[in-house]
């Protein structure tokens, strides 16, 4: 959704794909062979550059038919068409190294479901999200009184697929909500081709998007399982 | 895609096997034989014998997937669309072997069949054959043209099924599987069809309990059981945009039975139609089949039966398809998750139902291919 990424050669094969600025970030999170999981996984680009530079197993669900096809054309053997809403029901507990949430949460109906979902199945958990406190979206309401529209968040509000919205400190008090510990917090800004930098003063003001990497907690908290 | 071909003249082949002392043991308990089984081939297999894919049929299929038996021969072979040179099974690349099955009515050994015993044609004196039964046939077959090892199963509905059960019977000898538009259990739904089919079938006077063999054949109700089986292999919607209420030769009702409407008229046609090529014996034994396959049934549950499985699965699903319907395809590849076998779920979005999988269809043909290539490279 939204940027389309900057094209990366990933071997002397040629094999090209298209990363976000936040999936190079978390390439270097993953562990070599270990087991991920990519929730929302598009055309399959992250997998693939994953599989290719980290000797990964590759899964992923996506939603959309079309995406499934270029993931199959990029020979990923372990993707499902299938809606996040839904849970996943199908993975044991703790099957999964690194399951990976990137810029999705905030179109999900049921985050909180889903998140928790996460840590069960997942040793780790690595989720990126737009910042909705980052200050260009702060000034258009404050200044103008307008719906905020960004690089990050293109859409009209009565077109967005952007339903839950968040900001650093909401998610950091959504994890503590999800039972969820906190191992990495990331506040990046990614604006301009190519260029990320890590925001170490003021991110939740000077962070367009933020990488949190989670971990189920000692004790999980108690709570409806679903968010509405 | 630019560059397809028909893969020309093809001629059935069969292979005879299990002649008595050496029967096949059915899963019914008895033992049976000789057993003949047609089949077809097309393209060449490579000398490391790692190219061979099986295709295998739905309920009213037959050997011939591909191609023509004649220059005079109208359509081709059930799957042409997919099947030859620069198609989805490319012929150029592949071994394609489509074999028929046991009970089958176009030269397989079925209740049409004569029995050496009795110099007769079985009738119901043919085994009950299962989905199982088939695949051990079928792997006869296999052994017979030295193929150890099958780079791929594939087939849609029954198929699908036969290609689920290859996996779990002999999870050695399947590189990738392709199951279309099936299930690992045939649905109460789906029994209730097959059993109305049947009662057309044997209530027919001319059925005879099913010793009509040189005699006048029970065509009506072989034909009634093909009207329902084809409504249940559309949708409601592509009822609607192919026929609509449109009346067929007439421009005003005609206030009696004989036919109206469109959809009317095509019922009957793909009703008689099939009684020329089909014996309505081997619809009972074929259709008892499906209805009997449970592929977790001799185990606790699916994941038990998918244990051993080694093959990369491509599963895919049809979102109109009622028959059959995704969430059965998901419940495969639910159990594929959960013994870490390697799986592909896609469900097309197509208003064509359960026969989807018989059409021209560039999702389909781009799936397909892509897997099959990266899968015979990887290990």
């Amino acid at each position: 959704m939204g940027s389309l990424g900057e094209e990366v050669r990933l071997d002397d094969a040629g094999t090209v794909v298209r990363l976000l600025p936040e999936h190079r970030v978390i390439m270097d999170l993953i562990a070599e062979g270990s087991r991920v999981l990519d929730l929302g996984c598009g055309e399959g680009d992250l997998l693939l550059a994953m599989k290719i530079k980290k000797n990964v197993r590759p899964e992923g669900i996506e939603l959309d038919e079309a995406c499934i096809q270029s993931c199959v054309a990029k020979g990923l053997f372990n993707v499902h068409h299938g809606d996040l809403d839904e849970g996943l029901a199908d993975y044991p507990d703790k099957s999964i190294d690194d399951v990976i949430l990137t810029n999705t949460i905030q179109v999900l109906h049921r985050p909180l479901l889903l998140i928790r979902e996460m840590a069960r199945v997942g040793k780790r958990c690595i989720v990126s999200f737009p910042n909705f406190a980052h200050w260009p979206v702060r000034w258009q309401l404050f200044r103008h009184g307008r719906m905020p529209k960004t690089g990050k968040l293109p859409h009209e509000w009565y077109e967005t697929l952007n339903i839950h919205l968040t900001t650093i400190i909401d998610f950091r008090e959504f994890c503590r909500k999800a039972g969820l510990h906190i191992l990495q917090e990331i506040p990046l800004r990614t604006s301009g081709p190519g260029r990320r930098s890590v925001v170490q003063y003021f991110p939740n003001l000077r962070a367009d998007s933020a990488i949190f990497v989670l971990e189920a907690g000692p004790a999980q908290a108690t709570g409806p399982a679903a968010s509405h | 895609m630019e560059d397809q071909g028909s893969v020309g003249i093809v001629k059935t082949q069969s292979l005879t096997f299990a002649e008595p002392p050496q029967e096949m043991l059915l899963e019914c308990g008895r033992s049976f034989g000789p057993i003949t089984l047609a089949y077809e081939t097309y393209g060449e297999l490579s000398p490391a014998k790692d190219n061979a894919i099986l295709i295998l049929h739905a309920l009213s299929g037959d050997a011939h997937a591909a191609g023509f038996n004649s220059p005079h021969e109208r359509h081709p072979g059930w799957w042409d669309i997919m099947i030859g040179p620069g198609k989805a099974f490319d012929t150029r690349k592949y071994f394609v072997i489509c074999s028929n099955v046991i009970g089958g009515c176009k030269s397989s050994t079925g209740p049409s069949s004569i029995n050496p015993q009795t110099g007769r044609p079985y009738a119901l004196d043919f085994p009950m054959v299962t989905i199982h039964d088939m695949v051990n046939a079928q792997r006869a077959l296999i052994d017979h043209l030295g193929i150890d090892q099958l780079l791929c199963a594939v087939g849609g509905s029954m198929g699908g099924m036969q290609v689920l059960q290859w996996v779990v019977s002999y999870p050695e000898r399947i590189r990738l599987a392709i199951p279309i538009a099936t299930t690992s259990k045939l649905s109460s739904q789906g029994i209730a069809f097959n059993e109305v089919g049947r009662q057309a079938i044997q209530s027919d006077p001319h059925w005879r309990e099913g010793d009509y063999y040189g005699k006048s054949v029970p065509r009506r109700g072989l034909a009634i059981a093909r009207m329902i089986g084809h409504i249940t292999y559309l949708s409601e919607k592509s009822m609607h945009q192919k026929f609509g209420r449109k009346l067929q030769d007439k421009a005003a009702y005609g206030y009696d039975f004989r036919t109206d409407f469109q959809v009317e008229s095509y019922l009957r046609y793909k009703g008689d139609h099939f009684v020329n090529r089909f014996d309505a014996n081997s619809y009972l034994y074929i259709s008892k089949a499906m209805d009997y396959f449970d592929l977790a049934q001799p185990y606790d549950n699916l994941e038990q039966a998918f244990a051993k499985v080694k093959a990369k699965f491509l599963v895919i699903s049809f979102s109109s398809d009622w028959l059959f319907p995704s969430y059965q395809s998901k419940e495969i590849v639910s159990a594929c998750r959960r013994v870490g076998a390697e799986a592909i779920y896609t469900e097309i979005q197509t208003d064509y139902g359960h026969d989807a999988f018989l059409l021209e269809s560039g999702q389909l043909t781009s799936l397909i291919t892509n897997f099959l290539t990266h899968g015979k490279e990887a290990s």
